[in-house]
């Protein structure tokens, strides 16, 4: 366990270090967000919400962005840390080490979850200055924060092995786990839209983590909670499977 | 044990067995092994064929027993950039499952003279002392085989004397110690035995008197002075030959300039048998 707890401390100490990088900055990101589509495009999105009466969109959007910090930061926590480490060669400490491939996936992944919900928690209490929120159901939202967070870490891990360069990251990135959030319903619910886009974002796993969460808040989702979740914990086993495959063969690791 | 990488053979039926406690030379040209060799032992490269074991622990099946008996000084300078010295050292401990290890810790660094930039973080070193580091990094656990990968490459003398005083004490206490490098003398001077490498193949494995003992014996050059001013080198191979020659250039009047005696070194074997 030492190794685990030793790999999981250096990488919770990575991030926290460069602290105004990887936690103050996507604080001021999904602030900006709150200010644009909470305060100024209020108005004209409010009518889009047919699966929460009575919510203010404001309040709907705010545990939209929060889950939204959660699922980019993990994602970028064990991905950034991966492909650093293997540009720089440091990652020859972990791979001469006596580090079990469960002990280097969870590691990198409970970091992750760590930053993940740091960020979460600041974008969570900047929201709360905005609009009134109550939490309904809160053990269901830190459900889908950890399973969310513990998924997209695992997606960064998958990612980091994966990648040789930066920009290959990069477009993993830009092309996958941020259109992907943003078609999750961060900034609406899935009814208002229509029947082909409505069904599309079923097949979108980041939609049930977005409404999943939101279901902590106010009660109400477009789809019931425990269904949600357990499509999101199926993802999390598919891919905690594939990423400790990949390490047991030393996959673009090892030579 | 075999290993390609696409079209080059790095390892071709290579077999060797390391004694506890010996002080093991790998030697040979730049492309010859040595570094995938290491890698494989290491577990950092997988053998295509064959197997390692480290100390009874086999390298890929148990791999968790084999490393715990290793530390790897790697080729390459690399460090990690967010941490200090000490942290460097304390994380290393902990992927080894060691908790405490202050005490160690402080005397590696006293020995590779660390100890004045223990909180200096890792960018704000020095090449010499990132290596100094990643000496510490391979001994942080006290592991009883230690694999030196060019760790003198870039040091000045002073660290090089410094790490080779150390590293024998290490040997002296038990510790197996292989080594590569491209400074011939050191391996001359502290490895027992010594493999030489070509092309992925072994192609010498024996003990450094040995291997001394396989080229031609002692050189004389006898630079001599001729009537009209010039010199002139004269080679004698062995003693035999000396008082020979010496009493034909006395005869002839011919005065020496300079008299040298050349050793066989292992240069001379590396080249017999590598070029």
């Amino acid at each position: 366990m030492t190794s685990f707890w030793t790999l999981f401390t250096k990488e919770l100490l990575r991030f926290v270090k460069v602290g105004v990088q990887t936690v103050a900055a996507p604080v001021l990101t999904a602030l900006l967000y709150l200010v644009i589509f909470g305060q100024v495009f209020e108005g004209p999105l409010q009518g889009r919400l047919q699966a929460f009466d009575g919510v203010r969109y404001a309040a709907f959007l705010v545990p939209g962005l929060v889950m939204m910090s959660v699922l980019q930061n993990a994602f970028a926590n064990s991905s950034s840390s991966l492909i650093q480490s293997k540009i720089t060669g440091n990652i020859v400490f972990i791979l001469l080490a006596p580090i079990s491939y469960a002990e280097f996936f969870w590691a990198y992944v409970a970091a992750s979850v760590a930053r993940g919900l740091a960020v979460g928690a600041c974008v969570l209490a900047v929201g709360a200055a905005f609009v009134e929120l109550r939490l309904a159901a809160p053990l269901w939202a830190l459900a889908f924060a950890l399973l969310g967070a513990g998924l997209l870490g695992a997606l960064g891990v998958l990612a980091g092995i994966v990648s040789e360069k930066i920009d290959q990251l990069a477009a993993f990135q830009n092309f996958v786990i941020l259109p992907l959030t943003m078609l999750a319903g961060v900034f609406y619910s899935i009814h208002s839209l229509p029947a082909f886009w409505r069904a599309l974002s079923h097949a979108n796993p980041f939609f049930y983590m977005i409404d999943g969460f939101r279901y902590g808040f106010f009660g109400a989702s477009d789809v019931a909670p425990g269904i949600s979740l357990a499509i999101v914990a199926i993802a999390l086993a598919a891919v905690a499977s594939l990423c400790l495959l990949l390490l047991k063969s030393g996959y673009k690791l090892r030579t | 044990m075999e290993k390609r990488y696409g079209a080059v053979h790095a390892l071709s039926g290579v077999t060797l067995a390391i004694e506890q406690g010996e002080f093991f030379g790998l030697l040979g040209p730049n492309g010859a092994g040595k570094t995938t060799l290491i890698n494989v032992i290491a577990g950092l490269a997988r053998a295509d064929a064959g197997a390692v074991s480290v100390m009874g622990a086999d390298a890929v099946a148990d791999y968790r027993r084999a490393r715990r008996m290793l530390g790897v000084v790697p080729q390459e300078l690399v460090f990690d950039p967010f941490f200090t010295v000490r942290e460097t050292l304390r994380i290393q401990s902990g992927y080894f499952g060691i908790r405490g290890n202050d005490a160690w810790i402080d005397e590696v660094m006293e020995h590779l003279d660390l100890t004045g930039k223990a909180n200096a973080n890792m960018r704000s070193l020095s090449g010499g002392m990132k290596r100094r580091v990643l000496i510490a990094q391979a001994l942080v656990h006290k592991p009883p085989v230690i694999i030196l990968d060019e760790p003198t490459a870039g040091v000045d003398v002073e660290l090089r004397q410094g790490l080779w005083q150390f590293v024998s004490r290490l040997n002296r206490d038990g510790h197996t110690v292989v080594l590569t490098t491209h400074y011939l003398e050191e391996a001359e001077l502290h490895c027992n035995r010594i493999a030489m490498l070509k092309a992925g193949r072994v192609v010498a494995l024996d003990s450094t008197r040995n291997l001394l003992a396989s080229v031609s014996g002692s050189r004389i050059n006898v630079r001599v002075m001729a009537r009209d001013g010039t010199q002139h080198l004269l080679q004698i191979e062995g003693y035999a030959q000396l008082e020979r020659e010496l009493a034909r250039l006395r005869q002839q009047g011919v005065e020496i300039a300079d008299l040298e005696l050349e050793r066989p070194d292992l240069e001379q074997v590396f080249l017999k048998l590598t070029s």
